[in-house]
Order: C-alpha cells, then sequence, then structure tokens
C-alpha cells in the first residue's frame, strides 16, 4: 500500500509545480513568443485592433464607440473568462462573449468560432490582459460546472482510453515521441501554433486532443467544452496570460 | 491584399545599419498537401520580394515553398538620409503589394 | 507449391504493374548538382559563412534560421539555401543592393524531415563559401485534426 502512495507522490513530484507551456517548448519557439514583430500572432491581432474599431452591425457601432480603447477597457478581462453569465445560465468563454455582444449588441452577423475574425478579436482583448495572472472564479453559480468540467478532465475516453488528467497531471514533463508533455494551460490562447501554421482557439486544441485519444469530440458550442474550459482556468489560476502565445 | 506588420525603429542613425522586421500573413500553401479526399492541393506562395529605400534596392529574395507560412523576414538596411522604404512581394497569381514605412533619421 | 499459388495470383489479374513512384524528398546528389551548378569553376571553401539553424528542431513546419558571411556587404552577391531533405532542394535565394545593411537574413522555414541544410554564398570576385547544418527533425506526439 506505502509503495502505491509513494509511486503517486514521485508522480505528482515529476509533473511538478503549475507552470506554463511557455517553459517547454524549444527556446527557438520561445523567441518567437516573445519577440512582437516576429510572433505571427500578432496579424490576428492586427486583424482584431482593425475590428474592434470598425463600425458594424444594425446601428453602425464599433466595440470601441461603447467600450473606448481596449487597453483600458479590457485590461484583465480575459483573466477572469470562462465566466457565468446570469441572462443564459452557464458559464460563458470570452469569445462566446465577444460574439453575443456583436450579434446581440451591435447587430452584426455572427461569425463561425474558428474564423480569423474572431479569433483576431479574442486575442486582441485577450493581449490587454497579458502579463496578467489567471482568476477565474469557482464559487457561486459556477460551481457546479466546474466540477463538471473536472469530472470531464479526470474521465476516460476514446479508443485509447486516456484521460487529459492522465497525460497532463500524471506525466506531464516526460516525452511523448520527443516532445515534452506540457501541463495543458489555457493562459496562451488564442496561440499560433506551428502545427497548424496558424492562429487556434482552446476548443480547437481540445477537440484535436479529443481526435488524438480517438474520442468523438465535443461539438464545437458545446457547453462540455465551456465546463473543461473553465476547469483548466481555474487549474491555471496565478499563471500569467500570454496570448498571443506561440507554441510548437 | 494580405496582412502584413512592419516593424522599423522610430529614428535611425545615419550610416549605422538598422533592423526592419516583416511579418506576411501568407499560408505558403507549399502545393506538397494534400486535402481530405487525397487529392494534391495546389502551390499558392509568395515567390518573390524586394526592398527598396527611395529605389535603390536593399535586397530581394526567391521564395520557394520551404518559406514557412505567415513568412517572417528580417534583414539589415543603411540609410544616408530620411526617406521611405518600400517592400513588394509578388505571389504565385501574380498579385504584387507593396508596403512602406517612412525611415527618419535624426 | 508458392509457384503454383503464384499462377493461381497471376491468373486472377491480382498481381498488377506497380506505377512508378514520384520520390518524396530531393537527394544530397540533387543539391550538390544544384550547388556545383551555382558554383561553376569557382572554389568552394567551408568557411565565412554562418548558416544559424538548431540542430534539435520541434517542428518542422516552422524553424528559425539566420544566415549571414563574414564579409563586407558590398562584396557579397547571393546567398543560397538548401534542404537536401524537402520535396524540393531549394529553399531560398537573397541579393544585396546597395542600401543593404549586411549580408544576413533571417526567416522561418520548413524542414520535411531530418537532413542536412547548405548555405552557399557568392562573393563578387567570384569566390563562394559554404556552411551546412545537420539537424533533427521531430513529428508532432499527437495526431492532430
Amino acid at each position: 500500500m506505502t509503495w502505491r502512495i509513494a509511486l503517486a507522490a514521485l508522480l505528482v513530484m515529476a509533473a511538478g509545480e503549475p507552470h506554463s507551456g511557455y517553459q517547454d517548448a524549444s527556446p527557438e519557439t520561445r523567441a518567437m513568443q516573445d519577440d512582437d514583430a516576429s510572433n505571427p500572432g500578432f496579424l490576428w491581432v492586427q486583424q482584431g485592433e482593425t475590428l474592434w474599431n470598425q463600425r458594424t452591425g444594425g446601428d453602425g457601432r464599433s466595440c470601441a464607440d461603447c467600450h473606448g480603447a481596449a487597453p483600458v477597457a479590457m485590461r484583465g478581462v480575459a483573466t477572469r473568462y470562462p465566466l457565468f453569465d446570469a441572462r443564459l445560465g452557464r458559464p460563458i468563454t470570452l469569445t462566446q462573449r465577444i460574439e453575443q455582444c456583436r450579434v446581440e449588441r451591435q447587430g452584426a452577423s455572427p461569425l463561425s468560432p474558428d474564423s480569423d475574425a474572431l479569433l483576431g478579436l479574442t486575442a486582441y482583448v485577450g493581449l490587454q490582459s497579458r502579463g496578467l495572472p489567471l482568476q477565474v472564479a469557482t464559487d457561486g453559480p459556477v460551481r457546479l460546472y466546474y466540477e463538471a468540467g473536472k469530472a470531464l478532465f479526470d474521465a476516460r475516453e476514446g479508443q485509447l482510453n486516456l484521460a487529459c488528467a492522465q497525460c497532463h497531471d500524471d506525466l506531464a514533463g516526460q516525452r511523448l515521441a520527443g516532445a515534452i508533455i506540457p501541463q495543458g494551460h489555457p493562459n496562451g490562447y488564442p496561440e499560433y501554433r506551428l502545427e497548424w501554421q496558424g492562429m487556434g482557439s482552446l476548443e480547437r486544441r481540445i477537440r484535436n486532443c479529443m481526435v488524438g485519444v480517438r474520442a468523438e469530440p465535443f461539438a464545437a458550442d458545446a457547453l462540455e467544452l465551456v465546463e473543461l474550459e473553465l476547469y483548466l482556468g481555474a487549474r491555471a489560476n496565478g499563471l500569467t496570460i500570454e496570448t498571443p502565445a506561440v507554441r510548437p | 491584399m494580405v496582412r502584413v506588420l512592419l516593424n522599423v525603429p522610430k529614428r535611425v542613425k545615419r550610416d549605422e545599419p538598422f533592423d526592419v522586421k516583416l511579418l506576411i500573413s501568407h499560408p505558403m500553401e507549399s502545393g506538397q498537401r494534400r486535402d481530405d479526399m487525397g487529392q494534391p492541393i495546389p502551390r499558392d506562395i509568395i515567390n518573390s520580394f524586394v526592398c527598396t529605400f527611395d529605389d535603390e534596392e536593399v535586397l530581394r529574395a526567391d521564395l520557394f515553398p520551404a518559406i514557412a507560412a505567415n513568412p517572417f523576414l528580417s534583414f539589415a538596411v543603411t540609410v544616408q538620409a530620411s526617406g521611405t522604404l518600400a517592400m513588394t512581394f509578388v505571389d504565385d497569381h501574380g498579385t504584387v503589394q507593396t508596403e512602406t514605412a517612412s525611415i527618419t533619421v535624426e | 507449391m508458392m509457384r503454383r499459388r503464384f499462377l493461381m495470383l497471376s491468373g486472377a489479374g491480382l498481381i498488377v504493374p506497380l506505377a512508378p513512384v514520384r520520390p518524396t524528398h530531393a537527394t544530397p546528389a540533387q543539391v550538390a548538382a544544384l550547388i556545383s551548378e551555382l558554383v561553376g569553376d569557382a572554389a568552394l571553401h567551408d568557411a565565412r559563412v554562418k548558416l544559424d539553424l538548431p540542430v534539435m528542431v520541434e517542428n518542422g513546419n516552422s524553424v528559425g534560421m539566420t544566415v549571414s558571411v563574414d564579409a563586407p556587404v558590398g562584396d557579397v552577391r547571393s546567398i543560397d539555401v538548401f534542404a537536401e531533405g524537402n520535396p524540393l532542394p531549394h529553399v531560398l535565394r537573397v541579393r544585396f543592393g546597395p542600401r543593404a545593411g549586411a549580408p544576413r537574413i533571417a526567416t522561418r522555414i520548413r524542414l520535411a524531415t531530418s537532413q542536412t541544410v547548405t548555405a552557399v554564398a557568392k562573393l563578387s570576385d567570384g569566390s563562394c563559401w559554404r556552411d551546412s547544418v545537420d539537424l533533427l527533425v521531430t513529428l508532432a506526439a499527437c495526431i492532430d485534426n
């Protein structure tokens, strides 16, 4: 019995303190992220900035018309998402909030979740919290959803019958086919992934991971994804936002 | 027209090399990939790049499919007086795009 | 016994001639030929060029590369980069003009597999200089998409 406890303790130690995926990336990938002039994510941030200031929708209003300058109005915002939307009665992600604002308050036509435009807006808003620690709430009305997210993280799935926790908690820091297994934190999203040769959302990454273990991925707008992101966000509380991050 | 991020220093010294950094939003489709149905995705890249300063050439480059998506280029320029840096790139369709930046010599 | 089985299979038309396989990558010999064509009769020295590439490549989709020449920028006519393990070996050609600040360019390249990447610089006096890097390209662990 005691050897099992010792082994568990060793595994926890091997996984290490919570740290950003930045530290698990190669020096070259980190250098790409460190220089805003060479970070391809800023091509999307630039698009997001343009959209922030662009008048659109039925009333011809821009985000700036209501919110003002993003560096002021959006500072700290990304650190709190996903959060509970009282009107919807469920938590929503930052991207979903931006889309909600665009469609309901600007009267703009909906954008698809992985469109460059929505990625750009989310990246631009996320950038305004760069360097600030995540502080996702888990108490109050989100509690049940947080627990559901944790259950999803811990549950085995797919033909490979693997749970997120097995790789990203227990085996984080060890190697899978030459790459260091990261702890799987959401603090850099939307991020530029070399594997994608482009920018992508946390939803895309999670869905890809599910395909990776040969599970049927959740639909892009599934509540399960929001629950999982809520859990991931809280699990990463204290880590600073790096949007737009660069990862392999 | 594709998105471009151009970084040049605000002020430069005469006859002293300074770095220019350029990011271009472009998939640089290599022509080597296949789609989900197994059909080859045709090549579609930016194949040439020229940088000039007040009509004098800084450099010109031939780019091939091995240049990564969302191409990044960084190189050094030396000028003697303030002027305009122009960057022109051409893709496989023959589309020409030019971006400019003012260079101020202090 | 084996012969009978072979005859049966060919009788059923199951043995078909194989279509010629298109090579999926270039070869060191191809790159050597390209370099030879570039250099011509000039001597090729392994010096003065610095090809900066990581030896361990985390993702072959995007690899930061800087190539520079230890010579006055006015003396450097061109730099060519070749990747012998890529489907198409020519990666980049740069020519420097009068306003170039240094004989150097940085970019990001694609590398299909572990291989040797070579840079060749031509100077205005006709001499040619070379550097190469042997590197390892690792594949992504999880199948994405």
